[in-house]
């Protein structure tokens, strides 16, 4: 080709070079929109939160039982009470399954079994929620006779043991093989190796892992629907209804009345502080910035919302 | 729109000291430091890069040549912390002042990667027009043309021709690397880069990237990053021996190989570290 | 010489093996409980199955007056699909702008604006649903819903219905938002993983900072933002409380999605809304797991085909780039 094409070449490039800025600044402008966008949302529904229930704040409202339907009196002790139970019992069946599902995934976890245990635990952590709590309905309210605080935390449970076996796992393996083998060397066994050495090294994200997958069910609100049912009462026994925050807020918002909405409000309000003090607790906390970054992906990906 | 290469009528200080008066450049670093944070990878280089020649740059891992040859496409613009200092003239138009825009002057220095990579969704006749189109050249008769081009210039045009439509990453590791010379050619630069372009490559491949160098520079200013000294002596007219960011040497091939004026370029050249 | 290492062999043997053996009971528990989960669903919606048979899937009836029962689900899951496409086509969008702009901008701008995306996924459905329902309606209505209305109201199907708020168009938006920081998470590892290169070789050829996405970037993370989207899909399928709160809740025939602005029900809203209420004596029950069983069918299988899309997009150019 000619000296001569190639400068004609040259001419025709120069020329939309200004539109195609001016493009690439469009772009970055509807880019930054999006994110304002979503950030938008966030913030509103933060200071709302604030805002409307810290009216309805007090130590009455803490402590005290709901009063009659529409007198705005009484207030949500037995819900607060209700959530920090069951999600107490969640996490007693579920973390124990959760953690050695984990140690099974990554220590035993090169076989056919171990990949379609894998597999079908992202499956079934995709499970819509209200489907474990029908699920939790038929095989112990129905069983039982009654709604109760087993069904509940059993359905949390549910909800709560994949995710803390892909935290666990993922944990695991980011303990370097070497540990592993240096315990090995000094004769010890598997499990021993396991448990004293690979976990106490993975023991952050772990530790990570279990408190997002509590934060997690702690809002979850439609397993709860038909397994405790919700109450006006405090706590009596696992074998009755109980009440809990997400079932309380919901319940309020079908009601008419404006102290029911306030009520709830400020029922959120407790609710959004004790799982906003989690998340940011622990990504700040408890894992240092090598450990965020590579968790990260992976709770972006699994941990996900409540339903 | 023409352009008047770089004329110097007297003798030039240190780092390049060879070229004499009349000669012309077609791009020119000017005390060019480039660091990281607080880590310097390049210290105050100077370097005149002759009209349709080839300058090798070599030297031991880690000496900032490959760094150096980035910063004279602007390519530091892309990476987080890094800060380019001086001056890169092409054609007595500084690369780095603030009237300058880079989309437009980036395009007059094409570069090839140490590893081929062609845009892998894209056909073989895609990826070479792809900055063509970036520019907004439509008319299939031009890119035609320039495709046949470059493609020829890059030695490939025989082994493709039929099929152009063809995936780019069906190619030979040899050949995806002609194409993405193509591919630079495409968009009608003036200098081009090459870092390590054959490092990935096997001994023929290697020969033929080789040719392909010496044929472009009859039209092109090629600078070409090189850990392979022999390779040097076989394409370059000119080399510069870079040592921990700063430029020691920088002469005719021949006389730097042969008769190097530096110790440390001597036990370089001599292959006593490496 | 030989030499024998001896090791305590037969002891190693026994409790590293009730290891393994309970790791593994653990590890099959997942199998387990979904194949029961499965077999409960579909025994005990067996009765509406055995009585409706396949015109479940397709009836409109939502009667559960005894002697007059009459379930059918399908204007639960026409409300299921079209909340979520709609919440798919606002959310997906906004996502990979966000992932666009988190992706490449530098860490200490991107890290605290992602980490406040996330956030979003961290407040519970239930309060969206309070905030959707006495903060953003009453804006929504105003600012968009009536002008809608007025303007396009009487021309445009899908703007008819004196807008009150709960309805399609409200729950859908609210949809979108929950969906947002799974999408653009996913997205951004998605658009993370394209090897650096490729943005050189684009940058090279003087592209511009929207050009490169569109020659690197794009081309190159197709599947996996796809399988974002549809994992996103995914999410918005399951959803349940925000979407009670803000659907209106219609039953039978009157549910069917007709304008944005009528109220709807989707699968999960219906269970949520009627479950305890309903008696086990009846249908009415086994119709509500039915149309649960209908619904996890769904989720499963595009669930399935999101985890594939993503990781598939991983393999196959890594292989591919590799040569």
């Amino acid at each position: 080709m000619s000296i001569n094409k190639r400068q004609q070449y040259r001419t025709l490039f120069k020329q939309n070079v200004e539109r195609r800025l001016f493009v690439d600044k469009i772009v970055r402008l509807i880019v930054i929109s999006c994110v304002v966008t979503a950030i938008i949302p966030l913030g509103s529904i933060l200071v709302e939160v604030f805002k409307n229930g810290i009216a309805a704040i007090s130590i009455e409202f803490l402590t005290e039982v709901p009063g009659s339907i529409g007198s705005g009196d009484g207030g949500i002790g037995p819900a607060i009470q209700g959530t920090l139970i069951v999600i107490g019992m969640a996490s007693i069946i579920g973390v124990p399954i959760g953690v050695l599902s984990g140690i099974f995934l990554s220590e035993f976890g090169d076989n056919k079994l171990a990949k379609s245990v894998r597999f079908f635990n992202d499956v079934f952590m995709e499970f819509p929620s209200i489907l474990l709590g029908i699920f939790a309905f038929l095989v112990i309210v129905l069983v039982l006779g009654h709604f109760s605080v087993w069904a509940g935390a059993f359905a949390l449970a549910l909800i709560m043991f994949p995710i803390v076996a892909r935290t666990t796992e993922e944990s695991l393996k980011m303990v370097p093989v070497t540990y592993r083998e240096a315990g090995m060397a000094l004769g010890l066994r598997h499990w021993v190796v396991t448990i004293r050495i690979v976990i106490a090294a993975a023991k952050n994200g772990m530790v990570t892992g279990v408190l997002l997958s509590v934060a997690r069910i702690g809002g979850e609100t439609a397993p709860l629907i038909m397994t405790i049912l919700g109450s006006s009462l405090f706590f009596n026994n696992f074998d009755t209804p109980m009440d809990a925050l997400p079932l309380r807020i919901w319940r309020l918002s079908l009601l008419p009345y404006d102290s029911a909405q306030l009520q709830g409000w400020g029922a959120a309000l407790v609710l959004i502080l004790i799982i906003l003090a989690i998340n940011i607790g622990v990504r700040t906390l408890v894992l240092n910035k090598n450990d965020t970054y590579r968790f990260g992906k992976m709770i972006k990906e699994k941990i996900g919302g409540t339903k | 729109m023409t352009t008047k290469p770089n004329t110097i009528k007297r003798q030039v200080s240190s780092s390049s000291n060879i070229l004499t008066e009349e000669d012309k450049f077609k791009m020119i670093a000017e005390n060019v430091t480039i660091s990281y944070g607080d880590k310097s990878a390049v210290n105050n280089v100077t370097m005149k890069f002759k009209e349709k020649s080839v300058t090798a740059l070599i030297g031991p891992s880690g000496c900032g040549k490959t760094t150096f040859l980035r910063c004279l496409n602007r390519m530091h613009d892309m990476t987080k912390n890094a800060k380019v200092e001086g001056k890169v003239m092409i054609d007595g138009i500084d690369l780095y002042s603030k009237e300058i825009d880079p989309i437009y002057h980036r395009r007059k220095v094409g570069m090839v990667f140490q590893k081929p990579n062609p845009f892998p969704t894209m056909s073989i006749f895609d990826n070479v027009t792809a900055g063509l189109r970036l520019n907004g050249v439509k008319d299939k008769k031009i890119l035609n043309e320039i495709v046949e081009d470059t493609l020829k210039m890059a030695y490939l045009w025989d082994e493709v021709k039929n099929d152009l439509k063809k995936p780019a990453i069906e190619l030979s590791g040899g050949q995806q690397q002609r194409l993405c010379i193509a591919r630079a050619l495409a968009i009608q630069p003036e200098v081009l880069l090459m870092d390590e372009p054959a490092s990935a490559l096997d001994p023929i491949a290697t020969q033929k990237i080789e040719e392909t160098i010496t044929e472009l520079k009859k039209e092109f200013t090629i600078i070409i990053v090189t850990h392979n000294m022999q390779q040097a002596v076989r394409v370059s007219d000119y080399t510069g021996f870079m040592y921990l960011g700063d430029l020691v040497e920088f002469r005719e091939t021949k006389k730097l190989f042969t008769d190097p004026k530096n110790e440390l370029t001597a036990k370089y050249v001599q292959g006593q570290f490496g | 010489m030989e030499k024998k290492l001896v090791t305590p062999h037969k002891q190693k043997i026994n409790s590293d093996q009730i290891f393994k053996i309970g790791a593994t009971i653990a590890g099959t528990f997942v199998l387990a409980i979904i194949v029961l989960m499965v077999y409960q669903l579909i025994s005990e919606s067996y009765p509406i199955w055995e009585e409706e048979g396949l015109s479940f899937v397709v009836g409109t009836d939502w009667n559960a007056v005894e002697g007059r029962e009459s379930f059918g689900a399908l204007p639960y899951i026409l409300g299921t699909l079209t909340t979520a496409a709609l919440a798919m086509a606002i959310g997906v969008p906004l996502s990979i702008g966000i992932a666009m702009f988190v992706s490449d901008a530098p860490p200490k701008i991107g890290a605290p604006l992602g980490f406040l995306v996330e956030l979003l996924a961290a407040v519970p459905s239930v309060i969206y649903g309070l905030w959707g329902l006495y903060v953003f309606r009453e804006y929504f209505i105003d600012y968009i819903e009536k002008p809608l209305h007025s303007a396009f109201g009487d021309n445009v199907w899908f703007f008819s219905g004196t807008p009150f708020g709960l309805d399609i168009f409200t729950a859908s938006i609210i949809l979108a938002i929950m969906i947002i920081p799974t999408v653009s998470a996913v997205s951004r590892e998605v658009m993370k993983a394209v090897p650096q290169q490729q943005k050189e070789a684009a940058y090279m050829l003087g592209a511009t900072k929207w050009e490169m996405f569109k020659l690197a970037i794009f081309p190159y993370s197709k599947t996996g933002l796809i399988g974002a989207s549809i994992l996103g899909l995914g999410r918005a399928v399951g959803e349940t409380m925000a979407v009670t709160m803000l659907i209106g809740n219609a039953t039978g025939a009157s549910a069917i999605p007709s304008s944005l602005f009528k109220p709807s029900q989707t699968m999960s809203s219906i269970i949520a809304n009627e479950f305890v209420e309903a008696s086990p004596a009846g249908l009415h029950l086994p119709a509500l797991i039915g149309t649960g069983l209908i619904l996890l069918g769904i989720a499963i299988c595009i669930n399935i085909v999101a985890h594939i899309l993503v990781t598939r997009m991983l393999k196959v150019k890594e292989g591919a780039i590799n040569n």
